[in-house]
């Protein structure tokens, strides 16, 4: 087990640049999770720590140790692909196997290692199989498997749930949240799917257009995003904006309408605004108080219920555990708690 | 029913006519080389001569130059064979996974070597292996056939190296392998099929090469099987049931390779590696 660091770290292809000076300090044991879009730089990322990227400028350090230039082999890392990329002509075991028979390890110790590891993860009917005669979940497993068998500085796991149905992602997510408790080992996880994010990570790193936008808790970044795509990209149904500007020091709808906010005082008079909310915590008041606003469509999940509002022409979007809100028609009228609202300047950062 | 079973039979039927075209050929080579020499023009053309022999078979084991011509051919074949795939799996892998400067004039350069009529290089090549002492000599035509086969036999084993997913050596590399054992204990087990394919495409090719074979060796000594065939033509006559009983000998050795490699040729070894 080891920390990570990682320093300025920029990556170009030719003339393309697609990380701009990442900077991140990873702590022994801790579960990273990369989030972001697809395209964003997570995958690049990931593959620079592995050794399987070059390093364009910056710096990466394992267990302090300055690696830029050392060969993935000696980086003492493992890694799960999002294709598995399990080796097709050996079998699970070999598979496993490989990277102890690779270390000289002696054949005893190899057998214990992939047994263990094995039976961790409910493999053992299948140690003699060859990939192809798995199925999806299985090769997620074998993949896994040759993961841990052999106890690595860190884990890399670049998307590994991506290829698995709904309900088999769900299990597995919780068996490597499991996993993570026992090995307690160094894990940077990649993924664009902001539930694995907040269920799994110690820390979540939000990351945009080749730069981290965001890191903390997923709670930090759930109750205080950063700014506004952090804001839209965390949580769902997603944050709901609506473009306000700074009056006389309280906050401006388009409509005209004032709204109670905690506005830092040193906002400039008239400064545009983005103002968000989370659909979840948006009241639907019974009273005829607050904003007006018609019905358009109306999501029932079972757990929940999302109503699609049009307020003033601006689609907004409620989520209420509340079922008679399935019976609600035409217009009804919301309130914005001010506890809830976030605010984001011109630029795109968290003001209040 | 009727209907479904219109398609099917047209079907097979085109297959059987396909086969039977392919192949017809081959069954008049084996029935000239049985047939006594005596009923060769007398009994007209019937699918199978009234009486059989295998005189030729015969003749052209004890008496000919045949066995020398077939051990030259199966020394050049298989030399070039085994060199051109060699080579052809180290290069087509580098054109495969490595982004070199020259990459794409390299590749230019091979496509070019490609497109020249063999007739026009007969005599510069001769010229320069003479001095060498490489005319007249099996390592000579070695050397040109494999020469002759490496670029296209690159593309070939480019195309299969392509076929097999990143992914697998940098796992590899990521369980402790270096780039080249990454190389030999995952990619090159799976490209088995490649390398089958390119073994046999090369070793036909030298098998039937007949113009550098003629034009570079003289004399029965060294030889190759193509040329040998040359010697049952005399000035006078052909002597047809020696040379089709020789070139069905010569068909063994080609039969027996690609029996030996057709396992890999089929194998669709890389199923499973990534998702499916
Ligand atoms: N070998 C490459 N050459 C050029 N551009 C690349 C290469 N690899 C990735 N990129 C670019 O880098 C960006 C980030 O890619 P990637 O890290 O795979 O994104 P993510 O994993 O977040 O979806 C993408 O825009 C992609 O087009
Ligand atoms: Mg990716």
């Amino acid at each position: 087990m080891a920390s990570i660091e990682i320093e300025k770290l920029e990556k170009s292809y030719g003339h393309v640049s697609v990380l701009h000076g990442v900077d991140l300090d990873i702590r022994d044991g801790e579960f990273i999770v990369l989030v972001g879009p697809s395209g964003c730089g997570k995958s690049t990322l990931l593959r620079m720590i592995a050794g399987l990227e070059g390093v364009s400028k910056g710096e990466i350090r394992i267990a302090g140790n300055r690696v830029n230039d050392l060969h993935p082999k000696d980086r003492d890392i493992a890694m799960v692909f999002q294709s598995y990329a399990l080796y097709p002509h050996m079998s699970v075991a070999a598979n496993m196997s490989y990277s102890l028979r690779l270390r000289k390890m002696a054949k005893e110790k190899i057998g214990a290692a992939v047994a263990s590891a094995a039976s961790k993860l409910g493999l053992e009917p299948l140690l003699e199989r060859r990939p192809k005669a798995l199925s999806g979940g299985q090769r997620q497993r074998v993949a896994m498997g040759r993961a841990i068998v052999r106890q690595p500085k860190a884990f890399l796991f670049d998307e590994p749930l991506s290829n698995l149905d709904a309900r088999l992602r769900e299990q597995m997510r919780a068996e490597i949240k499991k996993m993570h408790g026992d090995l307690k080992a160094t894990s940077i996880y990649v993924t664009h799917d902001q539930i694995e994010a907040m269920t799994l990570a110690d820390r979540i790193v939000a990351m945009h257009g080749g730069v981290v936008q965001q890191v903390g808790s997923p709670l930090e970044l759930y109750d205080r995003p950063a700014n506004l795509f952090v804001a839209g990209f965390i949580g769902s149904p997603g944050m709901n904006f609506l473009e306000a500007t700074c009056s006389g020091g309280s906050v401006r709808l388009k409509d005209g309408s004032e709204i109670e906010a905690r506005l830092h005082t040193s906002t400039p008079e008239g400064s545009s605004l983005t103002l968000g909310i989370r659909p979840e915590h948006v009241v639907i008041t019974r009273d005829g108080s607050g904003r007006r606003a018609t019905v358009e469509l109306i999501e029932p999940t079972g757990f929940g219920i999302i109503l699609h509002l049009s307020l003033h022409g601006i689609p907004f979007k409620v989520f209420t555990l509340d079922r008679q809100a399935l019976a609600v028609t035409g217009e009804i009228t919301v309130s914005f708690p001010p506890e809830y609202i976030h605010l984001f300047d011109g630029e795109g950062t968290r003001i209040g | 029913m009727k209907r479904s079973l219109l398609p099917i039979i047209a079907h097979r039927t085109a297959i059987l006519f396909f086969i039977v075209f392919a192949l017809f050929p081959l069954f008049w080579l084996l029935k000239v080389s049985v047939t006594p020499n005596d009923l060769l023009y007398s009994e007209g053309v019937r699918m199978w001569p009234s009486r059989t022999t295998f005189d030729h078979y015969t003749f052209v084991l004890r008496h000919s130059a045949f066995p020398t011509f077939f051990k030259n051919s199966l020394i050049v074949s298989a030399s070039t064979a085994v060199v051109v795939t060699v080579c052809a799996s180290l290069s087509g892998y580098a054109l495969s996974r490595f982004s070199f400067r020259a990459k794409y004039w390299i590749v230019a350069l091979m496509l070019l070597t490609q497109m020249f009529p063999l007739v026009m290089l007969v005599a510069p090549i001769f010229k320069i292996l003479s001095p060498l002492g490489l005319t007249n000599s099996l390592t000579g035509l070695i050397i040109v056939y494999s020469a002759f086969n490496v670029p296209f036999a690159t593309f070939l084993m480019q195309s299969f190296f392509d076929g097999i997913p990143k992914d697998l050596e940098e796992a590899a590399m990521i369980d402790g392998a270096t780039k080249f054992t990454a190389f030999r204990q995952i990619i090159l087990p799976l490209t088995l099929p490649g390398i089958a394919a390119t073994l046999g495409f090369v070793f036909t090719a030298a098998w039937s090469e007949l113009l550098f074979a003629l034009m570079l060796i003289n004399g029965n000594a060294a030889a190759t099987f193509p040329v040998g065939l040359l010697t049952f033509v005399s000035k006078f006559s052909v002597d047809f049931g020696q040379m089709m009983a020789a070139g069905v000998l010569a068909l063994i050795p080609a039969g027996l390779f690609f029996l030996l490699i057709q396992r890999y040729l089929v194998q669709g070894l890389t199923a499973g590696a990534v998702k499916g």
